[in-house]
């Protein structure tokens, strides 16, 4: 017997969990990492239901997500370099000069 | 093999909350580390075994280190861990607290009414993976490598230094 | 010779054309050869075809030719086709012979001025779209011509265009003929979809065979189709447009606002009389509207003191002669009332134009005086003139075509005891205002020097046209008899009263204006101005000197609501709206980019409260 149900609440919990890290922390690193951590707990979701329904299109999707966070990673690395080149700071509440 | 899922659920999301509390981003680091090997576990016990050797590969592996270089490169100081700690005040957390409790208390109530039918242990392995992947899937792969390539120019452009310009465009904004 | 017909309309348009293209670049002298004889051309044309039509007779009485055709669209397919037949042939022939006298007399009246050129190429272009109207085998091809006719009319008042009361008068006078236009254009609709066909010919077959007399469509297509007359002949209720015409040059007064356009309504009446006999309730509101246009008018000449008004409302008064004409049945004697009538009121204006330009522009009546020995070529012109206009007895051309008017009133079945009394009461009242005129004018003091004296070139056709004036009277049995081949006779009956008795009437009555004139104008001037300033005199003369207050009413009444509303709506409520979409924008932009702080854990975090509404949605409903 697989504990589905069981996995499925600990992929929620870890999404929120990286909801809770975007939302409290201010520096920009912190945010990739929650941003990493939902990611990641979304893919757990699809294995999940891959796992209940005995096909491989879970495991295909979470490639996908893998990808995919490979790609934004490395572009929203690239873009806190720079930051932090031009700034001097990570803080993104005072990286706020996209005000309306 | 149920205490083993349970053990390495309870290091997940131990590892988690430790790593949204750290200052230091390397700490930090090695927690998220933590947590997504206690995922890979997981996958492992749900018969995923490919999944959990890409997630250690890929995620734990390639993902992690490019995190490592550029905390590297950023060399953040004393100053910064100084001030990392003086935002993680406890009210800082209580907002989102609030707000990820609603949507965790959504998702699981939906569970529980939606009801989920006990399924038996079988591991798909990574040849099914493969043969999914590269037929009904084709048309996805070759997205995805367009994507990655994408990546891989954006990632070049933006670390490229010759790019002082920018500077002056934002400069215009009142 | 017969198919030459359509060289008659082409060769004025392309004088027009090439005078209106490199007129300004040719010497006067040229653009007058070129103006005038591109007229001449077509009227000698003219006669000629006259003279084969009617030595040799075409089959049926009618010559069509067919050019090509103008719309093909389904069924609908109107031509570029000419139809000649007696009423089209004496119309077209008294048009060109009168336009080129007046040309001629043009070439020297309007020498000198700036606009020479284009004076000839609308005069030339006005020629081109009458003769287009008269000869027009169909409805569509005949409102081309009558557009064309009105468009000509609008720039020739407004010619001398630096004066805005010019400008004003050819905008009111298009406008108000406007009306009657759309009047005409839906009438040609209705006729097109209830007959399919726009042929004249066809059009009234059509008719006869599918409508009863008084049939409601044939009522509603007779009375459209008066209604355009009614705009384009100056009758009531749209006569306020002619006085103000005569703001236009004089020979342009003598052409299109006395002899042929306005005219244009008498044509197309007798071109659709068929639709008239099916609608005699019609044909009785043309008769009355006559009646009461001629009596109108008639008293509103009676108190203009400027001798081109005087003309004016005569011409409405006249026109409504042959309106009352065509009511009454009597076809024949309405044209034979326009042939006459084109030459004496031409010949009024030619003679008036004369006098105008001799007293240096002078239009006040009351400022003019002792001519006669000044000028006696106009004064006897004018004189000749005018008698043929009040219908002189036995010896004018008007006497002969009113007298017959008058008895087709009374021994005519559509005709009444009351129209014949209008009508003779319509003879004192025009024998009374234009002796008025001849004695003010010719008479009495002189009261400005004369400045210049006419050439042969304004005489010439003056002579010609008095010529016609007199002589055009004793045709009148021919004339009938030819008329007969394309027009319905008189339906003899009602009162039956006799030739003699009627045309001694008219004398008597002709007579009673001469002397009501003679006395109250140059026998004892006094008793005339005492009339005009007693009281009731007084309140008639400022009520007939305005037209029967015409202008003010309409003024009121269509004028004041538009300007009252466009003035109350200056704001531009309707705009408001969109005004107001434009505001709610602009408030909506203020207050929701208050939310973009810029600070990016505030958007996540409307990101993630967003979703959990979502999912709370998805599970409570």
């Amino acid at each position: 017997m697989l504990p589905i149900r069981e996995s499925f609440i600990l992929a929620g919990i870890l999404f929120t969990l990286g909801v809770i890290g975007v939302l409290a922390r201010r520096n920009l690193v912190f945010i990739l990492m929650s941003i990493e951590v939902m990611l990641n707990a979304a893919g757990l979701a699809f294995v999940v239901a891959g796992a209940q329904w005995r096909q491989p299109d879970g495991q295909v999707v979470f490639l996908f997500i893998l990808a995919m966070a490979a790609a934004e990673l490395s572009v929203g690395l690239a873009l806190v370099l720079e930051l932090y080149r031009q700034y001097k700071t990570l803080d993104t509440d005072v990286l706020s000069r996209m005000r309306g | 093999m149920t205490i083993v899922f349970y053990v390495s659920s309870a290091v997940a999301i131990a590892a988690t909350v430790l790593m949204l509390t750290r200052v230091r981003a390397v700490h930090a680091l090695l927690y998220l580390i933590v947590s997504l090997l206690a995922v890979a576990v997981i996958f492992y016990v749900l018969g995923a075994p490919f999944v959990a050797a890409l997630e250690l590969i890929i995620y734990a592996g390639a993902i992690m280190v490019l995190f490592v270089f550029v905390v590297m490169l950023l060399n953040l100081g004393e100053e910064t861990v100084r001030a990392e700690r003086a935002l993680l005040a406890p009210s800082m957390w209580i907002g989102p607290s609030v707000l990820a409790a609603i949507l965790l208390a959504e998702f699981i109530w939906m569970l529980a009414r939606g009801g989920v039918p006990p399924a038996q242990a079988v591991s798909i392995g990574p040849v099914e993976v493969g043969i999914s992947l590269f037929g009904p899937y084709l048309i996805g792969v070759e997205l995805t490598s367009m994507l990655l390539l994408g990546g891989l120019v954006g990632a070049y452009h933006l670390g490229s230094r010759k790019a002082p310009h920018t500077e002056v465009t934002h400069a215009t904004h009142p | 010779m017969l198919d030459l017909l359509w060289l008659v309309p082409a060769i004025p348009f392309a004088s027009a054309f090439v005078l209106a293209v490199f007129g300004p670049r040719m010497r006067s002298k040229a653009v007058a050869v070129l103006g005038a004889g591109a007229i001449a051309v077509p009227a000698v044309l003219m006669l000629l075809i006259a003279a084969a039509f009617v030595s040799a007779p075409p089959a049926g009485g009618a010559y069509t030719q067919v050019l090509w055709t103008w719309i093909g669209v389904g069924s609908f397919r109107p031509a570029i086709a000419f139809y000649l037949d007696a009423l089209s042939l004496v119309m077209v022939v008294v048009v060109t012979f009168v336009s080129f006298l007046i040309h001629v007399y043009s070439t020297e009246f309007m020498r000198g001025d700036e606009g020479y050129s284009r004076f000839f190429a609308y005069m030339n272009l006005f020629v081109a779209s009458m003769v287009t109207l008269l000869l027009a085998d169909n409805l569509l091809l005949l409102y081309l011509g009558w557009e064309g006719v009105g468009l000509c009319s609008y720039l020739l008042i407004g010619f001398w265009y630096q004066d805005p009361v010019n400008g004003l008068a050819g905008r009111k006078a298009f406008i108000v003929t406007r009306v009657g236009d759309t009047a005409m254009a839906v009438g040609l609709f209705l006729l097109f979809h209830s007959l399919g066909t726009l042929r004249i010919q066809d059009l009234l077959h059509t008719a006869s065979d599918q409508w009863q007399i008084g049939s409601p469509y044939a009522v509603a297509a007779a009375a459209l189709l008066l209604g355009g007359a009614v705009g384009k002949s100056a009758q009531l209720p749209l006569q306020t447009w002619l006085p103000d015409a005569m703001a236009g040059p004089t020979p342009t007064s003598a052409l299109i606002h006395a002899a042929t356009m306005v005219t244009a309504g008498v044509y197309l009446i007798a071109r659709t009389h068929g639709l008239y006999e099916l609608a005699p309730q019609v044909q009785l509101a043309v008769a009355v509207t006559g009646a009461a246009t001629l009596l109108m008018a008639g008293c509103s000449a009676l108190t203009q003191n400027d001798i081109k008004r005087v003309l004016a409302y005569s011409t409405i008064s006249q026109i409504g002669y042959m309106f009352f004409a065509l009511g009454v049945g009597a076809w024949g004697a309405a044209i034979f009332h326009f042939m006459t009538h084109a030459f004496f009121k031409a010949l009024l204006f030619l003679a008036a134009g004369v006098v105008i330009e001799a007293l240096h522009h002078e239009h006040n009546i009351f400022r003019m005086g002792g001519l006669r020995k000044e000028l006696p070529a106009a004064f006897w012109t004018f004189l000749i003139g005018g008698c043929a206009l009040a219908g002189l007895p036995l010896i004018t051309a008007g006497y002969y075509s009113k007298d017959l008017i008058l008895w087709s009133a009374a021994n005519s079945t559509a005709g009444t005891a009351g129209l014949w009394v209008a009508g003779i009461a319509g003879v004192v009242l025009t024998s009374l205002y234009t002796f008025r005129l001849i004695f003010v004018v010719f008479f009495g003091q002189p009261a400005t020097p004369v400045s210049h004296r006419p050439g042969p070139a304004m005489m010439i056709p003056a002579f010609v046209l008095a010529f016609l004036s007199i002589t055009a009277g004793f045709a009148t049995t021919p004339f009938a008899a030819f008329m007969a081949k394309a027009l319905p006779e008189l339906h003899e009956g009602g009162m039956g009263m006799s030739e003699v008795i009627n045309s001694t009437v008219a004398g008597l009555a002709f007579l009673a204006g001469l002397l009501v004139a003679w006395y109250a104008y140059l026998s004892n001037p006094a008793l005339g101005r005492a009339a005009a300033t007693s009281r009731v005199g007084r309140v008639l003369h400022r009520f007939w000197f305005s037209d029967w207050g015409m202008d003010w009413f309409y003024d009121r009444l269509f004028v004041w609501p538009v300007v009252w509303s466009a003035k109350a709506n200056k704001a531009d409520i309707v705009d408001s709206i969109y005004t107001g979409l434009t505001r709610l924008a602009a408030l909506c932009h203020r207050y929701f980019s208050l939310t973009e702080t810029g600070r990016l854990r505030w958007y996540a975090a409307w990101i993630a409260g967003g979703s959990a509404f979502a999912v709370a949605i998805a599970m409570f409903l």
